[in-house]
């Protein structure tokens, strides 16, 4: 059956425009895996124009995009490229043709509320000993954490540093504990529209009911499906961004010091897409002590880690030439001791990225939270 | 009081254009049994010529008072009929057309009911006719003198022509020289011919020019007044600059007619962080490009370059940056600078990285031949993103041909830069009361037919302001706005429009809303009494006030309420 891409598309809700498409190939070039794996978006959108895809067709490296939507941001028509993928993705997920491992990590947040699958009553586990106030008793803030945030070990401690940067200031803050469900960014990336819907469905009035006047997200990913896909009665804000207001306010004073060379990566989600690049940068210079170096490649042409999209439980399809061991490289030749990072997907990337490629002795991989938190 | 009316209704065939679908001689019969009607006809061109000695004949045998033509869109021949009217004695304003044409036979199929509809539209011309009071067309006298405003090569070109016709121009111009962006350039295509060849001697001309006063290091800051008869103040620019040329400032200019020739500005490339513009050496626009062609010093770092790339379209056909337009020069920019580095570097490799070619005018397909014949490389694709590599940059981008994404090293890369609006169009648009186009650029009145003209009587666009374009089509466009604006000039006088608002001082209550509503700034309140008066030389007879008006105070004459009631209720009443 002739399928029509746009019209599946459109339905779908995106904004993919492939009547539009003058195949300039800004897209592709600027696709930060067009050179190593097989996928071309530019490509993708003619086959759909055209009629050539006229279904689901399984290639592989349709998997491969990390929905960093450089494609997206430099498009001169409009077109919103990367999304004929996650069009393309959904008619594999109604087919069930999926990656296994994508597979779990979709099952895992159906059943537990989060991708890595575990239990849902553990996702409080890394509070220990921090008291952290629940937001069903009421909160000016709520405090939002990502999956990664709260469940793996390394990113626990970005988390925890961040509660104890947050009661250093004194403000009033919550969290949902175990209630706090995955904000489905990814879901909706991979082409799940179904378990996305309801994930948006059962967490909106969660998060709402709270009553807080603003949300503050660990990842930038949260942020940014809460920010532009569930439409929320209050503000959300990354939590670099209310770092920032809190110390121009003067509640956060940093009498420790950081003397260290730092530089920072920035996250897609986080620069590209919600043009948010300032805010991290003055919270890093912000600290006492720290030298703060950048590398070449930032802001709208920062090299994506390879973390999103659903990468997170995707290995791609070249497993040689990960973009974040470029990253690490490029971080090290900075003369930088610190890879400052602002989102849990990046922390993953890299930090296995430094190990790897043998920089571990030379270059650590912190989150900016980790940074202000040792200069309290 | 007016006369009783007697009036003679003409039926077109237009050929078979109407004659087709609707039963003229239904509608001719019809027409006779309406009242006040002396004669009804119908005919198979009443735009021919014994079409039109049919309603100059019967207006004078019969002493007809009015005339109603039920024939094609007034667009058409309004101006026709009002002037075989007036030839039998009728008031060009006592005539009145019905659109059987456009409005009936050419958009119906079913005979009958155009037929109806035909008669129905009679009907109401019919009934407005005979409310039609009689207007009388006036002059007014023309300032034998002309503003040019800009003096790059449209506006330097404009100013001739005009000057040359016997007519003073005032030229302002806000820099320190005349010649505009095109005194930057170096050579022009497609001859790559210098410009140091032509252009110093047409701003000499210019300067020794017994007709012409420049103004430099000035703007005009303020505009009254209407076609033939407008006022200009001129006022320096910046402080402590002194008039280079041309008499003392301070007394307004005053002129008939205006030319706008203000130009562009330069895409400016950190508007796309992507080319990292600014921060590497390596990455240039075509217009430094072009000092250092003039300079001859190519070198990057203290390096000669040995890949050279071209980017094309950067700041043109963008809509994420609100520049949907194509700049129409770039192409042949790229063209010419990468034949002109592959003269001066024999040994560089030069790449021009497109979306399109778009080498369209004279000469422009010959020229990109040539491009390619010295060994300019083409290769298709949008570059996406440029970063540092040692001491070159990379050009990442998807040669779309191949399907291949590339790192391509360069020495040194050029941006093919579009053209912007200038911000201080914005302040001449105010002055006018100007339209722009979606892009900030003037709006010419009509794309074909008024492509120099504006939406006000007496000013015309030349060159860049409207658009962009290179130097022959505005050159081209110059001396079109110049002849244009010699029209007022040379005959001395400016018709105006007789179905003009006017108020009634009576019933004004002096609140204004008509100053505002008014595209055209025709109505005014008087200081003295605190009522409206409308300007009956910049009326256009739009009705925008007379709508607009609380009071009712304002009555359009030739739409009066009564005229357009009678209208409808024959329609209504069909």
């Amino acid at each position: 059956m002739l399928m029509d891409i746009q019209q599946h598309a459109r339905e779908l809700g995106l904004g993919l425009d492939l009547f539009s498409c003058i195949q300039c190939g800004k897209c592709t070039g600027g696709c930060p895996v067009s050179m190593t794996t097989a996928l071309n978006v530019r490509s993708l959108v003619y086959g759909a124009l055209i009629g050539d895809i006229a279904g689901p067709v399984h290639r592989e490296e349709l998997w491969d995009c990390t929905c960093c939507f450089t494609c997206v941001e430099r498009c001169p028509k409009d077109v919103r490229p990367a999304e004929v993928i996650i069009a393309l993705r959904s008619l594999l997920v109604e087919e069930g043709k999926v990656p296994s491992t994508i597979g779990n990590a979709l099952m895992g947040i159906f059943r537990q509320g989060n991708p890595l699958g575990y239990a849902r009553e553990d996702r409080t586990a890394w509070m220990d000993g921090l008291e952290v106030k629940p937001a069903q008793e009421g909160c000016e803030t709520l405090l939002f954490t990502c999956c990664s945030s709260a469940y793996d070990i390394r990113a626990q401690a970005a988390t925890k540093a961040l509660v104890r940067v947050l009661k250093a200031a004194g403000v009033d803050f919550g969290h949902l504990g175990t209630e706090e469900t995955c904000c489905g960014n990814e879901v909706r990336r991979l082409g799940e529209m179904g378990l996305f819907e309801m994930l948006v469905e059962e967490g909106k009035p969660l998060l709402e009911e709270v009553g807080a006047a603003q949300m503050v997200t660990t990842s930038p990913h949260c942020m940014n499906t809460f920010r532009h896909e569930y439409k929320l009665g209050m503000d959300v804000l990354h939590y670099t961004q209310w770092l920032v207001r809190l110390l121009e306010q003067g509640r956060l004073n940093l009498t420790g010091r950081v003397e260290k060379v730092v530089t920072y990566h920035d996250p897609c989600f986080l620069g590209k897409q919600n043009g948010i690049f300032d805010e991290p940068r003055e919270v890093l210079k912000a600290i006492p002590g720290v030298k703060f170096v950048e590398m070449d490649r930032i802001r709208e042409r920062s090299l994506c880690c390879e973390g999103g999209g659903g990468r997170m439980w995707f290995e791609g399809t070249n497993t040689e030439g990960r973009l974040a061991f470029q990253r690490v490289q490029e971080a090290a030749d900075t003369g930088a001791e610190i890879l400052a990072v602002a989102c849990p997907f990046c922390m993953a990337m890299l930090d296995d990225a430094v190990k790897v490629k043998g920089l571990s002795e030379r270059l650590k991989v912190m989150d900016i939270a980790e940074l202000v938190a040792m200069a309290l | 009081m007016l006369a009783k009316p007697r009036i003679g209704v003409y039926i077109c065939h237009c050929g078979t254009n109407i004659a087709a679908t609707v039963d003229v001689g239904a509608v001719t019969e019809f027409a006779a049994t309406l009242p006040g009607v002396a004669v009804a006809r119908n005919y198979t061109y009443m735009c021919s010529e014994p079409g039109q000695a049919l309603i100059k004949e019967d207006a004078r045998t019969l002493g007809l008072n009015r005339v109603v033509v039920a024939a094609c869109s007034p667009r058409m021949h309004e101006p026709t009929f009002r002037s075989a009217s007036q030839e039998g004695g009728v008031n060009p304003y006592q005539f009145e057309m019905a659109n059987i044409r456009e409005q009936c036979s050419w958009v119906h199929h079913d005979r009958h009911e155009a037929t109806e509809k035909a008669q129905a539209l009679v009907y109401a011309a019919v009934m407005k006719a005979a409310r039609l009071e009689p207007l009388e067309e006036r002059e007014a006298p023309v300032t034998p003198a002309a503003l040019v405003i800009g003096g790059g090569v449209a506006g330097i070109v404009a100013a001739l022509d005009i000057a040359d016709a016997g007519f003073p121009v005032y030229l302002v111009e806000q820099s320190d020289h005349l010649g505009g962006r095109v005194a930057e350039l170096n050579r022009t295509f497609p001859d790559l011919e210098p410009v140091s060849e032509w252009l110093p001697a047409l701003v000499d001309r210019v300067q020794r020019h017994p007709n012409i006063s420049v103004y430099l290091n000035s703007r005009v800051a303020g505009i009254t007044g209407f076609v033939g008869n407008f006022e200009a103040t001129v006022e320096p620019v910046g402080v402590g600059l002194a008039p280079a040329l041309g008499r003392p400032q301070g007394s307004p200019l005053q002129v008939g007619a205006i030319v706008i020739a203000t130009g562009y500005n330069v895409f400016d490339p950190r508007l796309k962080p992507e080319f990292g513009y600014g921060l590497y050496p390596q990455v240039v626009t075509t217009l430094e490009l072009e000092h250092r062609l003039a300079s001859g010093d190519l070198a990057v770092n203290g390096k000669t370059p040995k890949e050279v790339v071209f980017i094309k379209c950067v700041g043109s056909r963008d809509q994420q940056l609100g520049r949907p337009y194509c700049s129409r020069v770039c192409c042949m920019i790229s063209a010419k600078q990468a034949q002109l580095v592959r003269q001066a570097l024999p040994d560089s490799r030069v790449t021009v990285f497109y979306m399109d070619v778009r080498t369209f005018g004279k000469r422009g397909e010959e020229f990109y031949d040539e491009a390619r014949r010295v060994g300019v490389r083409y290769r298709r694709g949008n570059v996406s993103e440029i970063f540092r590599r040692g001491d070159r940059v990379v050009v990442r981008v998807e040669d779309t041909l191949l399907g291949r994404t590339l790192e391509h090293e360069a020495d040194l890369v050029v941006l093919a830069v579009g053209m912007d609006p200038r911000p201080e169009a914005t302040d001449i648009a105010a002055l006018l009361k100007l339209p722009r186009s979606a892009d900030g650029f003037f709006l010419e009145a009509h794309p074909k037919l008024r492509p120099v003209d504006t939406a006000v009587d007496g000013v015309f666009l030349a060159g860049c302001c409207q658009g962009p374009k290179d130097i022959p089509d505005t050159i081209a466009q110059a001396k079109a706005a110049a002849s244009s604006a010699l029209i007022p000039l040379m005959r001395g006088v400016v018709p105006m429009e007789a179905a003009t608002a006017i108020v009634d001082p009576e019933l004004c209550a002096g609140c204004g809303m008509c100053v505002e509503i008014c595209p055209y700034g025709a109505p005014a309140l008087d200081p003295l009494w605190g009522v409206s008066r409308v300007n009956a030389v910049l009326c256009k007879g739009c009705g925008a006030c007379a709508v607009t008006c609380p009071s009712k105070a304002i009555r359009l004459q030739h739409f009066t309420p009564d005229q357009i009631l009678a209208q409808v209720e024959a329609l209504v009443g069909w």
